[in-house]
C-alpha cells in the first residue's frame, strides 16, 4: 500500500540574519503602568529592544500593544515606570531623530505629491537618506509625482514605509505594515525589514499576521491584559505548545496511540486521527510498523497560531 | 533584571537654521495643500468675493453721511473672508488630521509641534491676505472706492492680526469638535456670528435687541477695528476693541492648551 506522506514545514525564507550575543538594550520599558481614568492599559510591563533585532509584539486587541508603542515613541507618558530610548526620554525631540514610525493612518494629506511628503519628512531629520535611495527601498519609482490621493492601497502603504525610514533611523516601529498588501508586496516589504535588521537597525513590529511574526522576528513578545506573558524566539514559543501534529487515517485505536512515547494528545477529527507528540519521528515509525493501511499522513510543525491562542486563552 | 541602556551619543541639538528650514517647509506644504483642496480654496476665497460683487458694487455710489457704503462693505467682507479662512482652514483641517492619526504620526517624528502650528497659522494669514487683496482690487477698480496707501497698509496689517486671532479660535474648535461634524458646526458658528457683528449689513439696520449682542462677539470688535481705519468705527473706544480681541485670543489659546493636555492624558 503506497504511503502518501506529505510533510509540511513552516516556510523558512531567506534565513534571518543571526543576532550577535546579547548586547545592551537600546530601548526599554521598565515596570510601566498606564492608567486611562479607571482603565488599566498596562500593568507592570517591562520589555527591552536590542540592536539589530526584529521584535514582534503580539497580543489580542486591547492587550496594550499600541499603548506600549506610544510610550516608546514618546507620544504619551507612563503613569509610573520609565521609558528609555537610546538612553534618553523618548518625549524629547532629539531622541526621535533616531526613530522612525509607520503607524496606521486613516487619511494622509491627499493633495500633496509623494515627493513632497518625503521632502517634508526628510527635513525633520539631521541625516536623512537621499531621495533616490528612499524611492528605491520603498519601491516608489514611477509614482514620485503622483498625488497621495491617487495612489492604490499598496502604494500608500509603501509611502508610509518610506516616511518611516526616510530619516535613516536606528529604531523603527512598524504597526501592521502589510495590512492590505498582496503577497508580492508583502514579501517585498519583509525583504526590506530583513535588510534593515542586517544593517544593525532595530525593528519593533506589531502584527496580527502570525505568519509574519514567524517569518521575520528574532524574538516574539506576547502581551495580554497589559502584561508580558511570554518572550522567546518563534521556535521557543511554538515548542511551548507541545510538539508537532501527526494526522492520518489509521485503524490503530486512540487508546493505543496514547501509550506511544512523547504523545501529549490524541483526538479524532473529520475521519482522521490527530496525534500531538514532541518526538514525531518515533511515533510515526511505530504507527507505520503497526498499521500497513495507514494513509493520508501529514506531519505539521506546530503553528504559531495555536501556541499564541493557548497562551492568551490561559490569562 | 533591568539593564540600563547605554547613553548613546545623540546628535547635537539641531541648529537654528535647520529648525527654520522645517518651519519653512511645513508652511509651504500646508499652504500648497490648502490651495489644492478646491473645496476649501474656492469657497473661502469665492464667497466673500461673490458677496462683495453682488452687494458691495451695487452700492458704489451710495453714501450715508460721510460713509461710502461700498467702502464700508469692503471692510466688512474683508473681515468675513479672513475669519472664514482661519476657521475652516484650521478648524476643519486640524480636526481632520487629528482624527485620522496623521498628527500622531507627525508627533512621533522629530517635527517640532510649534512648526506645525506656525504653518497652520501662517497659511491662514496668507489666505486672509489673498482674500483682502482681491476684494480691495475689486473695490478700487469697479466699486469706485478710494483708498489711500496708508489705509491699505493698515488694512493688510489688521488682516494679519485678525487671522492670527481667529486661527486661535480655529485651534480650539479643532480640539473640541468631532472631525466629521466639523464643517457643519463651524458654519453654524461662523455665519450667525458674522451676521450679528454687522459684517454683511450695518448694525444700525437691525432691531435694537439684536444689535446688543454684537459687543459680545469677537468678530464685531475685529470689524470695528478694521472700519476705524477708514474712520467708519462706532463710538466705543479703540482701546476697548483691542482689549476685547486680545482677551478673546488669549482665552482661545489658554483653553486649547488645557484641552490638548487633557486629551494627551486620556489618549
Amino acid at each position: 500500500m503506497p504511503l502518501n506522506a506529505i510533510a509540511y514545514e513552516t516556510e523558512q525564507l531567506a534565513a534571518k540574519t543571526s543576532v550577535s550575543a546579547p548586547q545592551r538594550p537600546i530601548a526599554t520599558l521598565t515596570d510601566i503602568t498606564k492608567h486611562y481614568g479607571t482603565t488599566v492599559a498596562l500593568d507592570g510591563l517591562s520589555l527591552s529592544l536590542h540592536p539589530g533585532e526584529v521584535v514582534a509584539l503580539l497580543g489580542p486587541n486591547g492587550a496594550g500593544k499600541s499603548t506600549a508603542v506610544k510610550l516608546l515613541l514618546g507620544l504619551i507618558a507612563p503613569t509610573s515606570g520609565t521609558s528609555r530610548v537610546f538612553g534618553s526620554d523618548p518625549r524629547e525631540a532629539t531622541t526621535r531623530t533616531r526613530v522612525g514610525a509607520m503607524l496606521q493612518v486613516a487619511r494622509v494629506t491627499e493633495t500633496l505629491r509623494v515627493r513632497e511628503h518625503l521632502d517634508l519628512f526628510r527635513s525633520y531629520y539631521p541625516h536623512p537618506l537621499s531621495v533616490a535611495e528612499i524611492f528605491r527601498i520603498a519601491q516608489l519609482q514611477g509614482i514620485e509625482d503622483r498625488f497621495f490621493g491617487q495612489l492604490s492601497g499598496g502604494q500608500k502603504q509603501r509611502v508610509l514605509f518610506a516616511l518611516a525610514i526616510c530619516g535613516n533611523p536606528d529604531l523603527i516601529f512598524l504597526d501592521e505594515p502589510t495590512v492590505g498588501l498582496d503577497i508580492e508586496a508583502r514579501r517585498a516589504l519583509w525583504q526590506q525589514i530583513r535588510s534593515l535588521s542586517a544593517q544593525g537597525k532595530t525593528v519593533l513590529l506589531t502584527t496580527h499576521y502570525l505568519e509574519e511574526a514567524d517569518a521575520l522576528a528574532h524574538r516574539i513578545i506576547v502581551i495580554n491584559k497589559g502584561r508580558v506573558i511570554r518572550v522567546g524566539t518563534p521556535a521557543e514559543i511554538k515548542r511551548s505548545n507541545g510538539g508537532r501534529t501527526i494526522r492520518c487515517r489509521t485503524r490503530l485505536s486512540l487508546e493505543f496511540l496514547q501509550t506511544l512515547p512523547s504523545v501529549s494528545n490524541v483526538e479524532f477529527n473529520e475521519g482522521a486521527v490527530v496525534v500531538t507528540a514532541t518526538d514525531a519521528e518515533t511515533v510515526v515509525r511505530q504507527m507505520l510498523l503497526r498499521d500497513e493501511t495507514l494513509s493520508d499522513l501529514e506531519i505539521a510543525s506546530p503553528a504559531l497560531e495555536d501556541a499564541f491562542l493557548a497562551l492568551t486563552k490561559n490569562q | 533584571m533591568a539593564t540600563s541602556a547605554i547613553a548613546h551619543p545623540l546628535p547635537a541639538v539641531t541648529g537654528f537654521i535647520h529648525t527654520l528650514r522645517i518651519f519653512g517647509k511645513e508652511t509651504k506644504y500646508e499652504f500648497l495643500k490648502l490651495m489644492r483642496t478646491r473645496s476649501f480654496s474656492l469657497s473661502t476665497i469665492g464667497f466673500p468675493v461673490m458677496f462683495y460683487v453682488l452687494f458691495g458694487i451695487a452700492n458704489r455710489n451710495a453714501f450715508t453721511g460721510n460713509i461710502h457704503i461700498a467702502k464700508y462693505m469692503l471692510g466688512g467682507y474683508a473681515c468675513f473672508g479672513l475669519i472664514g479662512a482661519a476657521l475652516f482652514g484650521i478648524g476643519v483641517g486640524l480636526a481632520g488630521e487629528l482624527a485620522a492619526g496623521w498628527l500622531e504620526l507627525k508627533r512621533a517624528s522629530p517635527m517640532p509641534v510649534p512648526a506645525y502650528l506656525f504653518a497652520k497659522c501662517a497659511s491662514a494669514v496668507a489666505f486672509g491676505l489673498i482674500i483682502v487683496c482681491i476684494l480691495t482690487a475689486i473695490a478700487v477698480s469697479v466699486g469706485g472706492v478710494s483708498l489711500t496707501s496708508t489705509e491699505l497698509i493698515k488694512m493688510l496689517g489688521m488682516t494679519i492680526v485678525g487671522s492670527i486671532s481667529f486661527a486661535s479660535m480655529g485651534l480650539l474648535l479643532a480640539l473640541v469638535i468631532p472631525a466629521n461634524a466639523a464643517t457643519g458646526i463651524v458654519n453654524l458658528i461662523y455665519l450667525p456670528m458674522s451676521f450679528l457683528s454687522g459684517l454683511w449689513m450695518p448694525l444700525r439696520f437691525m432691531p435694537h435687541w439684536l444689535q446688543s449682542v454684537a459687543p459680545a462677539l469677537p468678530t464685531y470688535h475685529l470689524s470695528q477695528l478694521m472700519l476705524s481705519i477708514f474712520g467708519y468705527g462706532d463710538a466705543i473706544s479703540l482701546a476697548t476693541h483691542w482689549n476685547a480681541l486680545l482677551g478673546f485670543t488669549l482665552v482661545m489659546l489658554g483653553l486649547s492648551w488645557l484641552i490638548f493636555h487633557r486629551k494627551e492624558q486620556n489618549a
